[in-house]
């Protein structure tokens, strides 16, 4: 006998004695939770995105479109940064206010290659609220998951209100499961020394977020 | 389970030495209190908690009730979407199979992310057997691996460990394992997680297999989620070419939609964040982003045994949270260790005699490793009625009775050392099945109550080793009730 | 409203002035209690061991005794427990083990009667003030089958609060076990002892001179651990508080 057959055996054998339940799943589960904590206006949701986001330590600018590359080029700047990872999609303008190496996403690149980028700049799918996270897909202007991973320093544009959810729940309904995603609330950060946030790990270690008006 | 563990002392004389190391109290202490006061807040801003907890039980009790179903959807949702799927009744199985798919590409390593199912079953020694180092990337299990300790804990297994003492390990061990702790290294959490950063880059960025384990898998999607902190489970899960999941079979759930609670509570939960820094979602493999290879080994390992028990079945609920480590009295002063399992704590207590069964001297002793407070259950996201499993193993490990191991029905014998405690149980059950009889005893005792002593010889040490005892009055409260018709008569 | 006393086992044996708190606090709140004399014990120490067969008896023991009463009241949140949490439940393992409804049915007139004694004061008579005075500084400790099993949330603070004379101070870490237990006391005697030692050092820094709770076994546990590291405390139970009067208070 295989393994699967035995573990689906030994699963059914003990189900034996469970009365059955043919009620379809939608049923079977109540769902009275909230889809989402109180109500707010689209202008509230946006700040409380904000304020979950720098309470995480990430760093929230907002601007609007025709700020947009030159707040770009500035943050890039600052940070002295010489090459950027360019996802597929990207729009164009929003580096016009930058000189940094533009290093596009490829299939190709190893992953010492990616760690010798300085920054990354990406869009995202949703970005959620209550808890302060922002949500890649791979989508365009995402790339793909790596590049918003291995450079220590990632900027991610959200468009608001437009991207902005209110929820967890209210953000899984416009994500798909069959792409790949990462959700992001915050740089890296660990708990692992007495149980006490400490920030700044493996992923990015300086998380800049615009919000994009 | 892995076998580190093989003849573990039982529990109370495990906890001993914990329980008279002042460091590791204070540790355990600090760590636990902090971790204690952020929850309560993190959960304190949900107002639907109560009902997020009650639907991510439904959840999980409604997917073990029709596992069979869900296992089945999963493979077939997983093997659509590029992945590859295997069984493994027991350890052994599943570390024969990983083994397996890691010599077949050809490499001598592989960087895992933090896995209670590989720890459970010992993959990193098995492994090791076969010529493959494995690299933990975890920041704690870091620390454990490098210090060759044991895990103490499910989500921080070195938070026996002080910041000091992190600082020390590093130093020594780094070198021999790649690149050394940096020049200067202090105890500040942030210089640790530097030297961790840099220590483990290089084994990210050359690795060619991952290892991950699971939080949850989506029957509907074939989709896999890992909650983590660091980045090193990304690093884990998008650089190598070929990704290795071992899951445990009770992490299925049936819809994409399912992840919505339980993305609210665990990370509540677990590190008191709103949110933790990162989780990653995937669905079998995906085109030019990430491992071209994914496999997912679906592992038993004693589930199906405690899924055949009608109380005990509510543990394979568990997300594997921690809260109930942390608010655990008994776990804050005896260390994690002393469980004798990758499963310690309250989870532990009920998890480990059902994953492996009561015969061992430490899995008879844990059911009895509680004070029965109730703290584990009132924090516990989906609700898992602790105290009663614990009582309903204390029964099975002292009255033995009908259980299921490895598949097979078998009727326990009552464990070995509990025919004292068992005769006394009877006794004192024939006695409070006689009120009269209660009540020569009693009487017996106010007589001689100035004989008494205050501490006891043999056995009632157990008591009076640390407590008085109390003094016996001179008449029971019924002679009282009796001799003064319930104070009518002004007697007092 | 025929009102009985489940004084328990334990307090009937070493408590008895518990009981005698308990008959003459409801006596000047106008009730007439009655104290069955075939009450022996509810079965909690067998049934959290791991002998449920072994208690299932005295469960029907208990349920036979009280069976006439309109309401059981007991100076005891885990026995109180036992009765109202536990014992549906071994109506239900029975049932399960295919012996029928007839154990549940013999326990479930006891059930919804049973009232632990802040419950019973506070819920059934409706009062807070129950006219005591009690002049000292005084910490509470809820114990975990209270808080947590029964849910007595602050009806004992409320009753305190209203005693004359008493000051109340908060208890740090109040909502932490003190280690009793039952026969967890005896077989993980260490880490017991280590958790009354901090219980009673959390006490200790409040200054109060006495420690109040509803359960005397813990109350048991926390004093002996008290005697023996010499503090100037004492264990007090709550209902001894309760009943404590003005003239007292005097003498």
């Amino acid at each position: 006998m295989s393994d699967r057959e035995r573990v689906l055996g030994r699963v059914r054998r003990a189900l034996a004695d469970v009365t059955p339940d043919d009620r379809p799943y939608e049923a079977a589960v109540e769902r009275d939770y909230l889809r989402e904590h109180g109500e707010r206006t689209a202008e509230r949701t946006v700040e409380l995105l904000a304020e979950n986001l720098a309470d995480y330590r990430a760093i929230v600018h907002r601007c609007g479109r025709a700020e947009l590359p030159s707040l770009i080029g500035r943050l890039l700047a600052g940070r002295e940064a010489g090459s950027v990872l360019v996802p597929p999609g990207l729009e164009p303008g929003w580096l016009a206010g930058t000189d940094a190496v533009r290093v596009p996403d490829r299939a190709g690149s190893t992953p010492h290659e990616l760690d010798r980028v300085d920054s990354v700049v990406t869009g995202c799918a949703v970005a959620i609220a209550e808890t302060g996270t922002i949500v890649l897909d791979g989508g365009p202007g995402q790339g793909r998951r790596r590049i918003s991973l291995v450079p220590d320093h990632h900027i991610c544009v959200v468009r608001v209100p437009g991207q902005v959810v209110s929820s967890v729940p209210r953000a899984l309904e416009r994500l798909d499961p069959a792409r790949p995603s990462t959700w992001i609330s915050g740089p890296s950060a660990t708990s692992d020394i007495e149980l006490d946030r400490v920030e700044g790990v493996h992923g990015p270690r300086t998380l800049e977020v615009i919000l994009l008006g | 389970m892995s076998g580190t563990f093989v003849g573990m002392p039982a529990f109370p004389v495990a906890a001993r030495e914990a329980v008279h190391d002042a460091t590791l109290r204070g540790n355990l202490r600090h760590a636990t209190h902090t971790i204690r006061a952020k929850r309560a807040r993190a959960v304190g801003e949900l107002s639907d908690w109560a009902r997020l907890r009650e639907a991510g039980r439904r959840i999980k009790d409604h997917t073990l009730r029709h596992l069979d179903r869900y296992l089945v959807q999963l493979e077939e949702s997983v093997t659509a979407a590029g992945g590859t799927v295997h069984w493994a009744a027991d350890a052994a199985e599943a570390n024969r199979i990983v083994t397996a798919l890691v010599k077949a590409t050809g490499e001598s390593e592989v960087v895992k992310v933090k896995s209670m199912a590989t720890q459970e079953i010992g993959l990193n020694e098995a492994l090791e057997a076969e010529g493959v180092r494995a690299y933990e990337t975890d920041l704690a299990e870091l620390i454990v691996q490098l210090g060759k300790d044991r895990p103490s804990h499910i989500l921080v297994p070195a938070i026996h460990r002080n910041r000091g003492e992190i600082r020390d390990v590093f130093v020594r061990e780094m070198g021999a394992w790649g690149r050394p702790a940096p020049e200067g290294l202090t105890d500040a959490p942030a210089e640790l997680a530097e030297a961790a950063r840099l220590h483990l880059r290089e084994k990210f960025l050359r690795a060619k297999v991952g290892v991950c384990g699971a939080n949850f898998m989506v029957a509907e999607t074939g989709t896999l989620v890992v909650v983590e902190s660091e980045g090193n489970g990304r690093m884990c899960l998008t650089l190598p070419e070929t990704l290795i999941a071992v899951a445990g079979i009770e992490k299925v759930v049936p819809s994409w939609r399912d992840l919505e609670v339980f993305l609210q509570t665990l990370p509540r939960s677990s590190t008191a964040e709103r949110m933790n820094p990162y989780t990653s979602t995937w669905t079998g493999t995906a085109d030019e982003d990430g491992p071209r290879a994914f496999h997912l080994v679906l592992l038993d390992n004693g589930r199906t045994d405690a899924l055949a028990d009608r109380v005990g079945r509510q543990a394979l609920r568990c997300i594997r949270c921690s809260a109930c480590l942390n608010v655990c009295p008994v776990y804050e002063r005896a260390g994690g260790h002393a469980y004798g399992s990758v499963y310690p704590g309250p989870i532990g207590a009920v998890l480990s005699p059902q994953l492996r069964g009561t015969a061992s001297e430490i899995d008879a002793s844990l059911p009895y490793a509680s004070s029965l407070c109730g703290a584990c259950y009132e924090v516990c996201p989906v609700a898992i009625d602790i105290p009663e499993v614990l009582v309903h193993l204390r029964e099975r490990v002292a009255q033995g009775g009908p259980a299921v191991r490895e598949g097979n029905r078998v009727v326990l014998r009552p464990a070995r050392g509990h025919a004292a405690e068992r005769a006394a149980m009877r006794a004192a059950g024939w006695v409070f099945a006689r009120p009269r009889a209660l009540r020569a005893g009693q009487r017996l005792a106010s007589r001689t109550r100035r004989l008494h002593p205050r501490t006891l010889p043999g056995p009632g040490r157990a008591w009076s080793g640390a407590r008085d005892l109390p003094a016996v009055p001179v008449e029971p409260f019924r002679d009282w009730w009796q001799r003064t018709r319930g104070g009518k008569d002004g007697g007092r | 409203m025929r009102v009985a006393l489940f004084l328990t086992c334990v307090n009937d044996t070493l408590y008895p002035d518990t009981g005698r708190a308990v008959v003459a606090l409801l006596s000047r709140l106008g009730v007439d209690v009655d104290f069955p004399m075939g009450q022996t014990c509810c079965g909690q120490a067998h049934y959290n061991t791991g002998y449920r067969h072994e208690a299932e008896p005295l469960a029907r023991h208990f349920a036979d005794v009280f069976r006439g009463y309109d309401a059981i009241v007991t100076p005891s949140g885990s026995c109180g427990a036992m009765v109202r949490e536990l014992y549906p439940r071994m109506g239900e393992r029975a049932r399960a083990e295919g012996r029928g409804d007839s154990l549940a049915a013999a326990l479930a007139p006891v059930v919804h009667r049973t009232y632990e004694l802040t419950e019973f004061l506070v819920d059934v008579l409706g009062v807070t003030d129950v006219g005591a005075c009690y002049p000292h500084r005084v910490t509470y400790h809820p114990t975990c089958h209270g808080l947590r099993g029964l849910g007595l949330g602050d009806r004992p603070r409320r009753l305190l609060e209203a005693v004359r004379g008493l000051e109340l101070v908060e208890l740090p870490g109040a909502d932490e076990c003190c280690g009793f237990g039952g026969t967890f006391a005896l077989k993980n005697a260490e880490v017991s002892a280590a958790m009354g030692a901090d219980k009673v050092r959390n006490a200790e820094s409040t200054g109060a001179e006495v420690l109040c709770a509803a359960d005397n076994s813990c109350l048991m546990h926390i004093g002996g651990t008290m005697s023996r590291l010499r503090t100037g405390m004492r264990p007090v139970h709550i209902a001894e508080i309760l009943a404590s009067t003005q003239e007292e208070a005097a003498a």
